[in-house]
């Protein structure tokens, strides 16, 4: 069993803090949280200040048996790579960081199986050069559970899956996190996929925590007007599922007077 | 093997035959090196049979003292350098187009070996030692400390905020042309005797190749080689993005730099012993990676393999071609190697970079 919490954590890009202050309550593994907020909020600066992979204020506390490299993994947004590797062996690179270079074959069992589970066999011989942007997210994914992390930060996995894919993607992760008791976060961008698949949010604004809590109370029309300056209510759809429903841009915001200046 | 049948492979049966396939390159590779540095020492003024040069090799003391002291003596320093040169410029190239992400770089591109020759020449022609402690190696050292210089300074430009692949060509090519510049100078201040040392040394040559020569740079390239390949997967792991290498946790920062310096350290020595060979450190890599993808597990050999291979079939071709007269290395790789190059990536399919 994991937990995570952050105490007040920030970090900053030259002189300039993209995120601080951002304190939970201790999380524990076995679900999803999202996080959330508008485009250069922080949420990247956020996972690599957790992840260990920029400095800062605070603390990032983690309770776990045995605390290694790959306890937690940052899955970076997908920038693509020209490299002359297969997807394969781009899998066995994330698995083999810092070990032989002798690749057993038990490991080569758990990769294909997760290349099977994220439903992408078919792609192992192709080279990443070759793939679309959904397919390097999937294959992403591989690359991030091959390592066995407890906690997992994922950096919009689903941006540019179909939605099928996403649908198929959150589903797989909450119940990966699930089984493995693993802690996730997700920044997504998608409010009714995180009230859908995600337990919690977490919501940040201009690099400031504005909440956590359980999605359905974190997203509410108040988040949908200070944080996204959008105007909208959440309600119940015909199947019960709660859902946002959008009626315009909140007037002074960013949208509005972009609007303003044509 | 058909389509059907490669589909449904699983990735580690694919991975597994694509292993295997890859031993097999290195391995023909190694067996044709072996027989071009056997054709190189067969050729010559006198030629031998190559079964008599392999014989004489594995049996020196069995045959004849001419025949072993044209082979032991004479041309295995040569051959050997070219061995050595070859394989320490491929993988400077190599590493360099990794760390960097670029495709252009290799030392002769980015003027490292420009760098080297000017410092070479500064000690030839004007005696100045960077280091004055050793002044039997002073070209080797001044030619090391000018490349280190300008791999410093490449590396720092490129970590630079804005700057991209092109600007760091760009950066290169402004050195090279800085660096001869220099040299030209340098020529036009030699004595007489300098200047024919500076002339024959700028077009690259083997002849005068030593064992002390061929030891420091075998040194070079042994101190290189395990370090490279103790990193072999967070150097992989570079080519998939800065963001990506972090995210597994390599030190993406600290392992630029130091290969940036064992890079300088590969390119000055055979520069400083040899002269500037072009091309060796740019294609030599490039035809490694169409044979055997960027796992460094395989490019890394796959580049000194190359290396070695195409500097040693050049040091043939060098005497064959004017039977009598030992054309300069340098001149020869740049004729033969381009064509050859562009030969290979029109008739490769597949995309590299």
């Amino acid at each position: 069993m994991v937990t995570l919490r952050l105490e007040d954590l920030g970090t900053r890009y030259g002189r300039t803090y993209v995120v601080s202050g951002v304190t939970t309550p201790v999380l524990t593994g076995g679900g999803l949280t999202a996080v959330i907020g508008p485009n250069a909020a922080g949420k990247s600066s956020l996972f690599k200040r957790i992840a260990g992979l920029a400095k800062g204020t605070g603390q990032v506390h983690v309770e776990t048996q045995d605390y290694n490299r790959n306890t937690i993994c940052y899955m970076p947004q997908d920038t693509g790579s020209n490299a002359v590797l297969s997807v394969y062996e781009s899998v066995i690179l994330a698995a083999k960081q810092g070990s032989s270079l002798r690749v057993r074959a038990d490991e080569l069992t758990r990769i294909d199986d997760i290349l099977a589970a994220l439903r992408i066999s078919d792609l192992a011989a192709r080279n990443l050069g070759e793939l679309s942007g959904g397919q390097r997210q999937l294959v992403a994914i591989a690359q991030t559970l091959i390592r066995d992390p407890k906690i997992l930060l994922m950096d919009e996995p689903t941006s540019a899956l179909d939605l099928h894919r996403q649908m198929e993607v959150l589903t797989f992760m909450r119940n990966i996190a699930q089984n493995r008791k693993m802690i996730v976060l997700i920044a997504i961008h998608d409010l009714n996929h995180a009230l859908h698949y995600c337990d919690h949010a977490l919501a940040i604004a201009n690099g400031k925590m504005v909440t956590f809590g359980r999605s359905e109370d974190v997203i509410n029309r108040d988040l949908l007007r200070d944080v996204y300056q959008v105007d909208g209510e959440v309600e119940h759809n015909s199947l019960g599922q709660r859902h946002i429903v959008l009626r315009g841009t909140v007037t002074g915001s960013k949208d509005t007077n972009l609007m303003a200046a044509q | 093997m058909t389509v059907e049948q490669t589909k449904n492979l699983t990735g580690s049966a694919h991975y597994k035959a694509r292993s295997l396939r890859r031993i097999l390159i290195l391995s023909g590779m190694t067996i044709a090196l072996f027989l071009s540095f056997a054709v190189d020492l067969a050729t010559g003024p006198a030629n031998y049979p190559l079964r008599d040069v392999i014989f004489a090799l594995l049996n020196p003391s069995d045959v004849s003292d001419q025949l072993r002291v044209v082979i032991w003596e004479i041309r295995m320093p040569v051959a050997l350098m070219a061995l050595t040169v070859g394989a320490a410029l491929s993988t400077a190239g190599a590493q360099m187009q990794t760390i960097l992400a670029n495709p252009l770089a290799s030392p002769f591109t980015l003027g490292i070996s420009a760098a080297a020759g000017f410092g070479a020449a500064m000690a030839l022609v004007l005696g100045v030692a960077i280091l004055p402690a050793f002044v039997e190696f002073i070209i080797p050292i001044n030619a090391f400390i000018m490349a280190m210089a300008t791999a410093l300074i490449i590396h720092f430009f490129s970590r630079m905020r804005g700057v991209t692949v092109e600007t760091i060509v760009l950066l290169g090519i402004a050195l090279v042309f800085t660096f001869n510049a220099l040299l030209a100078l340098l020529q036009y201040l030699a004595s007489e005797q300098a200047l024919a040392a500076v002339v024959f040394w700028t077009m690259g040559s083997l002849v005068k190749a030593t064992w002390s020569k061929v030891a420091i740079t075998a040194i070079a390239v042994a101190i290189a080689l395990p370090l490279f390949t103790r990193q072999a997967w967070a150097l992989t792991a570079l080519r998939l993005g800065d963001a990506k290498a972090e995210s597994f946790g390599v030190n993406v920062q600290s392992l630029r730099l130091k290969t940036m310096l064992l890079v300088s350290l590969l390119a000055a020595i055979p520069v400083s012993f040899v002269g500037t060979i072009g091309f060796i450190g740019l294609v030599g890599p490039h035809i490694a990676r169409m044979l055997v993808g960027e796992d460094q597990r395989f490019f890394l050999p796959a580049s000194v393999l190359c290396g070695a291979l195409i500097l040693s079939a050049t040091s043939v071709l060098s005497k064959l071609i004017i039977p009598g007269a030992i054309l300069p290395i340098g001149v020869i790789t740049a004729l033969v190697g381009v064509p050859f190059f562009f030969s290979l990536i029109f008739a490769s399919r597949r995309k590299s970079w």
